[in-house]
């Protein structure tokens, strides 16, 4: 048997974003066993509801992450809405569709960005984040920030988008949809991109299922669920399909992103075309008595929101199950039997958020 | 309401075997859930199959609650398990890949074992399984 050696891998390394260790136990160049360490940076976020007015609390919902703030604020709102039976103006859920799908494409922007920094292709990184510019550049310009929006409250939203907005926003996004597919093909066809990533790190329908992985990571596995069929906000007035693949490797994940990317664009003008006149917001009045289990469709995957009012401005609970957390395990089993110098794309391609997990 | 949300009491002798079925039924498992009601901690399992959505629920006595692992059936619930250990105190039996209390890096042992208030109602129907 080969000598075993244990490599600490993170919390600070170059290609980790975020903090997260793994102890990589190799025999030569091979990961045989992968032990995940988090906690490094828990805020402990969720205890906090227990200070905060429930509707003063969506602004600290907003700030678990960096990347899906928007969703992760309109999960809030939509499980309080849910348990004090808040009816919600047709507009707002419109406008938080498209709010959420403008994220969607700027977190997978950024994503790509990352893994092609991952494999040593520093202009396609550049290029994903400059396209990626242009997305924040319209949710600037539509909601007033560029990573926390603040523009989802209990009861709607607080900032409308005009029609001479609107139709700024769908040219742009037309541009932003012909440069994502010039660097689309170069991520699927560029030969250096797929010797990286094809037939790494496989996970197969069966272990995705078993594993309990969520979003991209388990649509390329083959299975076809996404929470937005569920149809939250306005996604049951739209049509739209889960995409998937059926290979499951590193390869597989980074095309379900990029066809995602196309597919949230196409959500968007579907929107904008449907989207009805009318108040942007009700008056909330009470407190949340109940609990509701919210399941919304973040970049990364199923984001689970648990909360749990008695009747009083503070709830009594609040926890989110964030899809970073959900994926880890799958991650732990791809890195098994991996190439030493496949470990960061590998810890890529679950797109981690550990500001999420950290909540 | 978005979705249906139903909810089944379980008891802790049952749990696993609970859980098994609901595995090889080809449920997905979602998350473990803890809430912490003053005297006693309330558990939720959640599971999904094709879209629907099924809680498990039960209850202990906060102090010294100790659960059989259900990471024997789903491992990836040996995640969630170590969480509820270190935030509320939980000791788990069976589990297949124990953090000992080294997952979080905490300032003080289970931080989310005290509640806030206690009692709570409910508007979620209970559904026999």
């Amino acid at each position: 048997m080969a000598t075993r050696t244990i490599i600490p891998f993170g919390p600070q390394h170059p290609v980790l974003p975020e903090p997260i260790h793994l102890d990589l136990v190799v025999e030569d160049e091979k990961v045989v066993e992968a032990v995940p360490s988090i906690g490094f940076i828990h805020r402990g976020l969720e205890r906090l509801v227990e200070k905060k007015d429930f509707q003063e609390f969506v602004f600290v919902a907003e700030r678990i992450c960096g990347i899906c703030s928007f969703i992760h604020g309109q999960s809030y709102c939509q499980g309080i809405e849910e348990i004090m039976n808040i009816p919600v103006p047709p507009r707002a859920l419109f406008l938080r569709t498209i709010w959420g799908e403008l994220s969607r494409i700027h977190s997978h922007l950024l994503w790509l960005g990352l893994m092609a920094d991952a494999v040593g292709f520093e202009s396609l990184f550049m290029h994903s984040w400059r396209v990626r510019e242009r997305v924040l550049n319209i949710i600037e310009a539509t909601t007033g920030g560029r990573v926390i929006f603040g523009s989802c409250k209990v009861g709607g939203v607080r900032r409308d988008i005009d029609a001479a907005q609107m139709q700024s926003l769908l040219s742009q996004l037309t541009e932003i949809e012909r440069e994502t597919h010039e660097i689309v093909k170069v991520f699927l066809n560029d030969d250096t991109v797929k010797h990286r990533l094809c037939g790494v790190g496989t996970l197969s329908r069966e272990e995705a299922h078993s594993l309990g992985c969520v979003g991209p990571t388990m649509r390329a596995s083959g299975i076809a669920q996404d929470m937005r069929t569920l149809g939250y906000a306005a996604f049951k007035e739209l049509s739209f399909k889960p995409i998937t693949r059926t290979a499951g490797d590193c390869y597989a994940r980074v095309a379900v992103r990029c066809d995602e990317i196309f597919q949230s664009v196409d959500l968007i003008r579907q929107a904008a075309a449907k989207i009805p006149g009318g108040e942007i917001a009700v008056k909330v009045t009470g407190n949340p008595n109940g609990e509701f289990f919210v399941r919304v469709e973040q970049p990364r995957g199923e984001v689970i929101y648990y909360l749990k009012g008695n009747g009083t401005k503070n709830l009594q609970r609040f926890r989110v199950r964030t899809p970073t957390f959900a994926n880890i395990p799958a991650l732990v089993k791809a890195l098994q039997g991996c190439n030493l110098a496949d470990v960061p794309v590998l810890v890529l391609t679950i797109d981690p958020c550990i500001s999420c997990t950290e909540r | 309401m978005i979705e249906e949300q139903p909810i089944v009491p379980v008891t802790v002798d049952k749990l696993v075997a609970e859980v098994k079925a609901l595995c090889d039924q080809g449920w997905r498992m979602v998350q473990i859930g803890v809430t912490s009601l003053g005297e006693t901690l309330e558990f939720n399992y959640t599971f999904d199959l094709d879209q629907k959505f099924r809680n498990l629920r039960l209850q202990l006595p906060a102090a010294g609650a100790r659960l059989p692992s259900i990471s024997g059936v789903f491992w990836c619930a040996f995640l969630y398990e170590n969480e509820i250990h270190d935030l509320f105190g939980v000791n788990f039996d069976g589990l297949v890949l124990d953090f000992k209390g080294n997952l979080y890096q905490t300032t003080k042992p289970f931080p989310f074992a005290a509640a806030a208030t206690a009692g709570v109602s409910t508007n979620i129907v209970q559904s026999p399984v």
